[in-house]
């Protein structure tokens, strides 16, 4: 891979020069302590030390709505929307570029979902490092650290980036601004190391993953999912902030002349009551509780099962937003423990 | 619209058109559909036991089971209950009406796996809709499959689906064929009247040699699982088809996952034995 360094003070000159290859979207501050990606005018002032967005960059891909196509009685029409519009998002940490990778698992297979993948197309994507807070347990879920999925990725050593080139066109964007890169000396590296070296001692959760598909086998019926089940709100914020969460429900709009129309997708959670309903009224998860413990179950065990990994990047956004406080990390170390306690 | 974009697009329906409108109980009608473009139908090709995915202009979609036989290609049947937003949409169309088709989806019988052997058919209600295809299936390719056994229920005569087609079988050498009803208000019901799993005393079943499909409600299930365990059916050797919440078809929208599956990709067919790891399934 090659590897440049990029001086702290030309981050700001660097992220302008972008622009040139799509519209720059990055953390801008919302609000007294929060962050949310959106596009940028002014370089300098993007949060280059927010850790968490409010929404992930699941947006730019899986839009909250989205026209698939347009009918009428001639037929079903595919939508031209913002046809090949480039977009370079700034400041996305690994576990969001996991999210992402988790994703195109679900997007791609027997069938490919060509909305998600076109968008997929256009964007550039230039990662950067972070030291995690109390709500991360990235490390645990094996997406600390991200060796793919960027175009560029900047780690912290200092008073430089160390700047990894992903792609072709991480190196163009390296190669449009030549002047504001260095070279990779001795200096660099061995920050870079010394980095490395500590940045588990950062975290201060931990979650043991081994076995744990078969530990929710073994508590499908623990009285910790229904405690869990009669606090849960069913408001389905876990679902909207999580970066792998990509439930949608369709619905078709007619024009008022009831002749032609659009079908959409729209963001669903599996938290939403109706979530399971099918027509004559059966509902396959009426409790709380199931549906509590199928958000968990779906991202812990059956994604491994599916996919050979779990669909949680231990982000930590369901545990700051759940307004219930229900605690993924709380649940597993529970589950975990259960029969000690 | 372009084909190719058509086809990579799988969410995009094609346009079929209602040739002929079988009714058949209260609230169900076999529609036959043909698709208009003439490539998408030469490349429509299903099995038994695979869905559709069904739209109506402006109402949305809903997963159909596909009525008809591989074997008889030219036009797709569609048994269809009245239920809710799309199938009553549905009902208000006439026959030369065009409505949107994409798939086939799901799984399938496994029909080569099944070839072979006898075959045991458990239909009840509206479960005739996708054992339909698989009972024409096996009888165009008899030679393949040893006995044939199709046992249907309902709860009385007018109830039941398909129900002259199916009466035509009951004097036929080539499969055993019982119809039952819960009870006979018309006196001249020629077949067996009692509910489906007491039809298994009316048969010899050598469950080594036995596939059993059963398509029904989640009662009919319970019943005649009880018979086919009883009888040390393998728990690989039966065969159901499940049902659940569907949006997209093709393992995207998350509705239909059910544990570790997805009722649309890795089902709808799925053995007793997958059923019973899965959590939450009836
Ligand atoms: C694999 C499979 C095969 C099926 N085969 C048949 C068949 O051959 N004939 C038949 O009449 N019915 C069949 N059904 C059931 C049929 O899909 C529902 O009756 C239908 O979706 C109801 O749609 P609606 O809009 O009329 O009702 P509404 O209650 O208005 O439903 C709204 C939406 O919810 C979803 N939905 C509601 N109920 C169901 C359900 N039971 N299953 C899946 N999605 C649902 C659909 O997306 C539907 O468009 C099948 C279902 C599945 C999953
Ligand atoms: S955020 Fe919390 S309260 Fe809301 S649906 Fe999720 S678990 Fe339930
Ligand atoms: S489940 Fe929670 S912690 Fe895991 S990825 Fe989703 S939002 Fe983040
Ligand atoms: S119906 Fe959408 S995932 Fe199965």
């Amino acid at each position: 891979m090659r590897i440049v360094t990029l001086p702290k003070d030309n981050l700001v000159p660097f992220l302008e020069s972008t622009k040139a290859f799509g519209e720059l979207h990055a953390p801008l501050r919302r609000g007294e302590e929060s962050c949310a990606l959106g596009k940028v005018d002014n370089a300098a002032d993007i949060q280059v030390g927010c850790l968490r967005t409010i929404l992930p960059p699941k947006k730019y891909f899986m839009p909250q709505e989205q026209t698939m196509f347009s009918f009428s009685p001639e037929g079903y029409e595919p939508v031209a929307e913002e046809a090949g519009k480039r977009y370079v998002l700034f400041g996305l940490h690994p576990c969001d570029i996991h999210g992402l990778k988790i994703l195109d698992l679900v997007f791609s297979g027997k069938y490919t979902d060509p909305y998600y993948f076109e968008r997929r197309k256009h964007v550039a994507i230039i990662g950067l490092d972070c030291i995690p807070d109390e709500y991360c347990f990235c490390d645990s879920m094996g997406t600390s650290f991200a060796e793919d999925g960027f175009d560029l990725f900047l780690n912290d050593i200092g008073d430089r980036y160390l700047v990894m080139v992903g792609t072709s066109l991480g190196d163009d964007m390296v190669n449009a601004s030549a002047r504001l890169f260095g070279e990779v000396d001795e200096t660099a590296k061995e920050e870079f190391k010394r980095r490395s070296n500590t940045r588990r001692e950062h975290f201060a959760v931990e979650v043991e993953t081994w076995g744990l598909p078969e530990i929710f086998d073994m508590e499908y019926e623990s009285p910790l999912w229904r405690e869990a089940g009669e606090r849960c709100l069913s408001c389905g914020a876990c679902s909207m902030v999580c970066p792998t969460c990509y439930c949608y429900d369709v619905l078709d709009l007619l024009e008022l002349n009831a002749e032609k129309g659009v079908r959409k997708r729209r963001w669903d959670s599996c938290l939403f009551k109706d979530y399971a309903l099918v027509a004559g009224g059966h509902n396959f998860r009426k409790e709380r509780s199931s549906r509590v413990k199928n958000r968990f179950f779906h991202k812990q065990r059956g994604f491994v099962a599916e996919y050979g990994r779990p669909a949680c990047t231990g982000c930590g956004r369901c545990i700051v937003d759940c307004p219930a406080q229900i605690n993924i990390v709380e649940l597993i170390t529970k589950l975990r423990s259960y029969s000690h306690v | 619209m372009s084909d190719r974009q058509d086809r990579q697009n799988p969410y995009q329906p094609h346009l079929a058109r209602i040739v002929r409108i079988l009714p058949q109980i209260p609230d169900h009608r076999l529609f036959q559909l043909r698709f208009e473009d003439d490539e998408v139908a030469r490349n429509f090709k299903h099995r038994p036991g695979q869905f559709v995915e069904l739209s109506v202009l402006g109402t949305g979609e809903a997963p159909i089971s596909i009525s008809s036989s591989p074997t008889r290609p030219g036009t797709l049947e569609l048994c269809v209950r009245k239920v809710g937003r799309v199938t009553e949409a549905l009902f208000r169309l006439g026959v030369d009406a065009v409505i949107g088709i994409r798939g086939p989806y799901g799984n399938g019988y496994p029909v080569e796996e099944m070839e072979g052997h006898n075959l045991l058919l458990v239909a009840g209600g509206l479960g005739m809709a996708p054992l339909r295809s698989l009972l024409w299936y096996a009888m165009d390719n008899r030679s393949k499959f040893k006995d044939i056994i199709l046992m249907y229920g309902a709860r009385v005569p007018g109830d039941m689906l398909f129900k002259y087609e199916l009466l035509g079988l009951l004097d036929q050498p080539d499969i055993k064929c019982l119809l039952t009803v819960d009870r006979d208000d018309t006196g001249r019901w020629p077949a067996h009247i009692g509910v489906v799993p007491k039809l298994f005393d009316k048969v010899e079943l050598d469950p080594k040699t036995t596939i059993a499909a059963v398509c029904g409600p989640p009662v009919m299930y319970k019943f005649v699982l009880q018979k086919l365990l009883e009888r040390n059916f393998s728990k690989d050797h039966i065969l159901m088809s499940l049902e659940r919440k569907m949006k997209c078809g093709v393992g995207k929208c998350g509705h239909c996952a059910i544990g570790y599956k997805y009722t649309c990709l890795d089902g709808p067919i799925f053995t007793y034995w997958d059923v019973i790891n899965l959590p939450e399934v009836v």
